[in-house]
């Protein structure tokens, strides 16, 4: 946070968190458009949906169920370490991101697995590219938290939140939840609806 | 009169002036290096301009092969829409937003300065194109399978995609900063129905690129993925689908329509109650208006695409002409602010006339087109042409030079020569009907938009000829514009805090404003704290 603050009027919502949730409202525009894509082609497709022809039908275990958990449990974690700051508990709220960091970056990992795992490429045809963009921009939508919540450790470790000034926590967990929040349409999507 | 008194002063610590503009974070110097890149990318894109009507002047090819008329007018419209007319206007709302709402700058002054930047970055990728063997030349619309790595091969197409990614980013970005500034930032007393109509059309222009441009992004993407990863969305033989492309582009492509005439209508409506010398008839009815077209526009996109034969007709039909509905609200507003007033025809107030009656044109032929026999008829014909330059050039270019004149003053603190200014909008005014009415009967006549050449025998060359040597007139007319500016720089009249008598706040600082924009505020009680602070003492009509 820069020194100067020229806000006269500061009063109600938070400014960064208006300008948070309004980014987001594009992320969903930018999510909706990848996700129209994935069903207009999978409307128009014939044959049978899914993997192309030889790999391996899609599977929830051993990998995919595992890292949804993994990044459904990083959205709790994240939460309790703004309960935690929201009530000046900062040594708490450090503990809360290191884990909800070392969570991210397990997902990141598994993902990463389940790709060398899964039996078709980007270029198998429209199922594969379609799968492809659509977890892989989630991916690096979970990087982009992840440099965030790297940043968040270490202001976090320099004692730079408080009780009254922690808007940058709640930020980023919003971008987190929002996070989350795709994965688990993505998930459905791709590995129930179909 | 001015509640502000100091003058700019010097920054905080010594900096060159060019490290100063480089470095800047202040909204206003921000919005001035908007609008002078923008008016770079004019320039550039306007001989692109000249190049394709010289080309067409007379039937056979001239001057340029195919493919460099193709380059030509794919690189124009890609560079007057994505790095001249949007930006520009996010250039003047830059300038003026803060100042109308009363706050001393942008609610994010970093993302601010960082917007700015990607724009000459993307626009410079763009255009890079022409150093690695030939800039894209699919059209701005991009249509697949013609983008296609088959059709378009070379890296100019997958430059304009990495340029138009980084540009539609900068702009969700502004998006972000201009949205929360506006709902945020405003001084005490200015609550959303006292915002002046200029903000009111930036709210919501801000808000239709906050939630379109991240769709074309997605398109953008998928397409580069196609290209150069063997993706197939767009590749039919596959199981991917090219009317997709069509899709997304024009969920984004109508709103952006939208996002390109709004701010010039907001500009209209802040010029016409000035030099009419009374409040703006139905402000309320004019919110209202904006609100719903920036409604309507996400539920038009498929009137492109009624010859793909895969819409639904009736549908967009209807939703297209309701928009006729809030438009023509507008335009009602507009003739009864000037009715009875007392006319002053400044040159922003000339524009702000040709703004109105142009864009009536350009309205007009766009409720034709909407109705899909018509619209069949005249796919791809030089009617759309002239239907989209009365929208974007009518209406939004000359809501440019309309800003530009208007604010001019307030931003160099210097008077512009209202002499030069009435020649640059006679010129302009009849060299650009010059170029585009007669193309409303070229299309009509079935002549086919970006194609090279025609056939000497289809009864097109005297009307091509008027349109090319109309386009000339409207490059001529940027010399007294420049001029214009250039020696009123140097040797202007100075303006004064307020030289138009104007009704918003930034007429209630210095020219140019300094740095925090305000020491004080006149209280705010209606849209136009500057009128009523100018008339506080007048006893009202009984």
């Amino acid at each position: 946070m820069s020194a100067q603050a020229p806000v006269r009027r500061e009063g109600g919502f938070p400014i960064p968190l208006v300008g948070m949730l309004l980014f987001i409202s594009s992320e969903v525009m930018f999510f909706g458009g990848l996700f129209a894509a994935y069903f207009n082609a999978r409307a128009s497709f014939e044959g049978e949906w899914g993997p192309p022809p030889g790999a391996p039908e899609l599977e929830i275990l051993p990998i995919a169920l595992p890292i949804t958990l993994i990044l459904l449990t990083s959205s709790l974690t994240m939460h309790l370490g703004v309960r935690a700051i929201s009530r000046g508990n900062s040594s708490r709220l450090r503990l809360w991101l290191v884990v909800t960091l070392g969570l991210g970056i397990l997902f990141l990992i598994g993902q990463a697995y389940d790709y060398t795992q899964i039996g078709f490429g980007i270029s198998d045809g429209v199922f594969g590219t379609v799968f492809y963009t659509l977890t892989g921009f989630h991916g690096a939508h979970v990087f982009g938290g992840v440099v965030g919540l790297t940043i968040l450790t270490a202001r976090a470790g320099a004692g730079q939140f408080s009780a009254r000034n922690h808007v940058a926590v709640e930020a980023v967990s919003y971008y987190w939840h929002f996070v989350d929040v795709v994965w688990i349409a993505l998930f459905t999507t791709l590995y129930f609806l179909r | 009169m001015a509640t502000t008194t100091a003058t700019p002063g010097s920054s905080a610590y010594e900096r060159s002036w060019v490290l100063d503009w480089l470095t800047t974070v202040d909204h206003k110097k921000i919005g001035v290096l908007y609008i002078a890149n923008s008016f770079l990318f004019f320039f550039f894109a306007g001989l692109l301009a000249l190049v394709i009507r010289s080309e067409l002047a007379v039937p056979g090819l001239q001057f340029v092969d195919e493919s460099t008329f193709n380059q030509s007018f794919t690189m124009h419209g890609t560079l007057m829409i994505f790095l001249f007319i949007v930006p520009i206007f996010s250039g003047f709302a830059n300038y003026v937003v803060p100042l109308m709402i009363g706050a001393p700058d942008m609610a994010f002054p970093r993302i601010n300065a960082l917007s700015f930047w990607m724009l000459p970055l993307g626009g410079g990728l763009i255009i890079a194109g022409y150093l690695v063997g030939g800039a894209a030349a699919g059209g701005w619309t991009g249509y697949n399978p013609l983008t296609q790595e088959r059709f378009s091969p070379g890296d100019g197409t997958d430059l304009w995609i990495m340029g138009l990614a980084v540009v539609g980013t900068a702009s969700i970005l502004g998006s972000v900063n201009f949205l929360t500034t506006i709902f945020k930032m405003r001084a005490p007393g200015m609550t959303l129905f006292r915002m002046p109509i200029f903000v009111w059309t930036v709210l919501v222009t801000q808000a239709l690129i906050l939630l379109a441009t991240p769709v074309i992004t997605a398109a953008l993407i998928a397409l580069f993925i196609d290209r150069n990863y063997g993706g197939s969305f767009f590749d039919p033989s596959v199981g991917g689908d090219p009317i997709l492309w069509q899709h997304l582009f024009w969920f984004f492509g109508h709103p952006e329509v939208y996002i390109v005439i709004l701010p010039a209508l907001g500009v209209v409506s802040e010029i016409l109650p000035v030099f009419s010398r009374k409040p703006l008839f139905g402000y309320a009815a004019f919110v209202w208006a904006t609100i719903g077209i920036g409604l309507l526009s996400f539920s038009v996109w498929a009137h492109h695409m009624f010859t793909t034969g895969v819409v639904f007709l009736p549908f967009f039909t209807f939703m297209t002409a309701l928009i006729a509905i809030p438009t023509g609200v507008k335009f009602f507003n507009w003739l009864a602010t000037l009715w009875r007033g007392s006319l002053v025809f400044t040159s922003a107030m000339l524009f702000a006339l040709g703004i109105v009656s142009m864009f009536l044109i350009g309205g007009i032929s766009g409720v034709m087109l909407a109705s899909a026999p018509v619209d069949f008829h005249l796919q791809d014909t030089y009617f759309v042409v002239a239907h989209l330059h009365y929208v974007f050039f009518g209406g939004a270019a000359m809501g440019v030079f309309a800003s530009a004149y208007y604010w001019f003053p307030k931003m160099s603190g210097k008077l512009l020569n209202e002499t030069l200014g009435r020649i640059h909008f006679a010129l302009l005014f009849i060299g650009f009907n010059m170029t585009f009415f007669v193309q409303h009967m070229l299309g009509i006549q079935g002549m086919p938009r970006r194609i090279a050449d025609y056939a000497p025998d289809a009864g097109w060359t005297e009307m091509n000829l008027i349109s090319t040597a109309g386009a000339f007139l409207i490059a001529v007319s940027m010399v007294p514009f420049v001029i214009n500016v250039v020696t009123s720089l140097m040797n202007g009249r100075k303006a004064g805090d307020d030289p138009w008598e104007g009704n918003t706040l930034e007429w209630a600082t210095t020219s140019p404003p300094p740095t925090y924009n305000f020491d004080s505020l006149p209280p705010i009680r209606s849209e136009r704290p500057v009128f009523d602070l100018r008339h506080r003492d007048e006893v009202p009509h009984p």
